[in-house]
């Protein structure tokens, strides 16, 4: 393979590795931070009181996430062709990402707010805060940093969702690889597959990392 | 700080009309976990006044259900049966939107601070005016003499992490008084302070006491915060307030068990162990009398012990003691030693009777 088609490939399943990752990543986060939310805040005795609705999506949050990814992409493929019109390519491939996002996340920030001090929420409510303000001046702005990383961590772990997808056409990296690097056995497309995705999540990593630094206020010294 | 220091010797406002918190026959019950159903009574019928103005204090071991019951005030914590009333209003009926209103006009400072660590002193002292829907700009001119009074205007940027547990509760307070409260709760406020910040902290809310006539209801399991600033206690235990009165006369004359016990840890509050080791019930022929004097109203400020020595004509022997002030007025106690000869015992009887002074034997030496 010469080295400009070697590039063009690259740079093409980045592309589409990015855009997995992106829009899923975004969607994903955007509806589990709700649900973290909720999750943490509504067993019994707790600021939403829910016990039942919590047992309910806690349920259904286990059951997504136990279910080996690849396995959900497939079984899902109904609701991704009702979405996204098609259940093959990258665009289909965002749908089962997005729905594996939700749950992943969701779990990732019930641990972040449950980490939150409770004299906060008590010194909160003694004030007359309302449980909406709790959760937004208290709940999540403490655990801004935590929720940070959580972000990070979930955007790294999608990256090695994405090279899944490549099962249903999704393209991108991980798929590059498994079909030049595996399948047609030209190792130096392998190679370059994976410096490519060590570079992409230790950039992600280390830019994740130092945003959740600033935003952490509690381990400064004088 | 020094201002503040100073003015824990000064006498508390003077009380003055209707309680400020109310508490009428509270039961608060909490069901048991591994049962779920057999309750656990952490409030037995309590009914206790707070009155307006004043520091009270309400001081017991950990598990007395202090805790709770200043939870009470602030609806925090539900009571189970009865009333709690605070300027007025039974708590205990509000909905949960009237008790935020409620809140707002009640301060509450906490034993581990609480304050939000990702917010900077001005932002956390800011946090119940923003609650409460307040323009920035007012906020701001509310705030800023509350840093002031409280010490740290120039720490307000900085983050809680950046400041020492003294100052840390400093912020505490200036966000507890931003509403401008009629009442201030303390949850064991000083428990986590070392001796001296404790003192420091202790003259801050005497002084807010007294500058701004603001009621405070400080729980404590410290004989010493209610000591210096207190002029009400109640002492409870096992969920009772077994005790209660002004400050001065529940810790010269305590009456329950309880008290007396939590009165011993304090200086002067029980023998030296040295001599505690050697005392006995009984007196044998040639042994002395040990004896607890104690010193208070008109009797602190005479010079009674050398009149004793003088009215004895035989060696009085000091074995320890100290002098302290409770509430802000002076209080001392004495261990003396002398003579147990009935003649000699007959006279020290008679000028106890003459002067008022409380003594009482505690014991035989040889």
């Amino acid at each position: 393979m010469s080295p400009d088609m070697l590039i063009s490939l690259l740079t093409k399943g980045t592309l589409q590795t990015l855009q997995m990752v992106i829009v899923s990543g975004l969607i994903g986060t955007a509806l589990g931070l709700p649900i973290g939310i909720f999750l943490a805040t509504s067993g019994k005795g707790e600021l939403l009181q829910a016990p039942m609705l919590n047992r309910i999506v806690g349920l259904i949050v286990n059951a997504t996430r136990s279910t080996p990814f690849i396995i959900l992409v497939v079984a899902i493929i109904p609701f991704t062709r009702l979405v996204a019109g098609t259940s093959i390519g990258t665009q289909a491939a965002i749908v089962p990402l997005t729905v594996a996002t939700i749950p992943f996340f969701a779990r990732l920030v019930e641990s972040a707010i449950r980490e939150v001090d409770k004299g906060l929420i008590e010194a909160a409510r003694a004030m007359g805060a309302t449980p909406m303000q709790i959760v937004i001046k208290v709940l999540l702005a403490e655990s801004k940093p935590a929720i940070t990383l959580a972000f990070t961590l979930t955007i790294v772990s999608l990256i090695g969702y994405s090279a899944m997808v490549g099962a249903v056409g999704g393209g991108g990296l991980g798929d590059l690889g498994i079909r030049y690097g595996y399948q047609r056995f030209m190792p130096g497309v392998m190679l370059a597959v994976v410096v490519v995705l060590i570079v992409l999540v230790q950039a992600i990593q280390s830019a994740g990392d130092r945003l959740a630094r600033s935003f952490d206020k509690k381990n400064r010294s004088q | 700080m020094a201002e503040h220091v100073s003015g824990l010797a000064e006498r508390p406002v003077a009380e003055t009309g209707a309680p400020m918190v109310g508490f009428e026959n509270v039961i608060k019950s909490f069901k048991s976990r591994e049962t779920g159903r057999k309750a656990f009574r952490a409030l037995d019928n309590i009914s206790y006044s707070v009155p307006r103005g004043a520091i009270t204090g309400i001081i017991g071991r950990s598990g007395a259900g202090k805790s709770t019951l200043v939870r009470l005030v602030n609806g925090l914590e539900r009571p189970s049966e009865g009333r709690v009333i605070v300027d007025g209003t039974d708590v205990a009926a509000l909905d949960e939107v009237a008790l935020r209103s409620q809140r707002r006009s009640i301060g509450m400072i906490f034993q581990h601070f609480n304050l939000l660590s990702s917010r900077t002193v001005y932002d956390n002292v800011a946090m119940p005016l923003e609650i409460a829907g307040m323009a920035k700009l007012d906020i701001k001119r509310r705030i800023e003499p509350l840093i002031d009074l409280v010490g740290l205007s120039e720490r307000k940027h900085h983050y809680p992490a950046q400041l020492s547990g003294g100052q840390k509760q400093r912020v505490g307070i200036a966000r507890a008084l931003a509403s401008e409260p009629k009442l201030l709760l303390s949850d064991e406020a000083t428990s986590a302070l070392d001796p001296e910040t404790t003192q420091q902290i202790l003259g801050l809310l005497k002084t807010i006491n007294r500058d701004l006539g603001l009621t405070v209801l400080l729980i404590t399991h410290e004989m010493e915060v209610v000591k210096a600033v207190t002029s009400r206690v109640a002492v409870m235990d096992k969920g009772q307030i077994v005790e209660s009165g002004r400050t001065f006369d529940v810790f010269t004359a305590p009456q329950h068990e309880t008290t007396r016990s939590m009165l011993a840890a304090l200086p002067g509050g029980s023998l030296p162990d040295w001599i505690g080791r050697q005392v006995i019930a009984d007196p044998k022929p040639g042994c002395n009398a040990l004896l607890r004097l104690r010193f208070f109203g008109e009797t602190a400020d005479q010079p009674l012990v050398s009149r004793l020595m003088a009215v004895l004509d035989s060696p009085v022997n000091i074995i320890a003691g100290t002098v302290d002030e409770i509430a802000g007025e002076p209080y001392g106690t004495l261990y003396v030693a002398y003579s147990a000869d009935p003649a000699i015992m007959q006279k020290a009887d008679q000028f106890y009777a003459q002067t008022g002074l409380n003594a009482e034997v505690v014991g035989y030496v040889s």
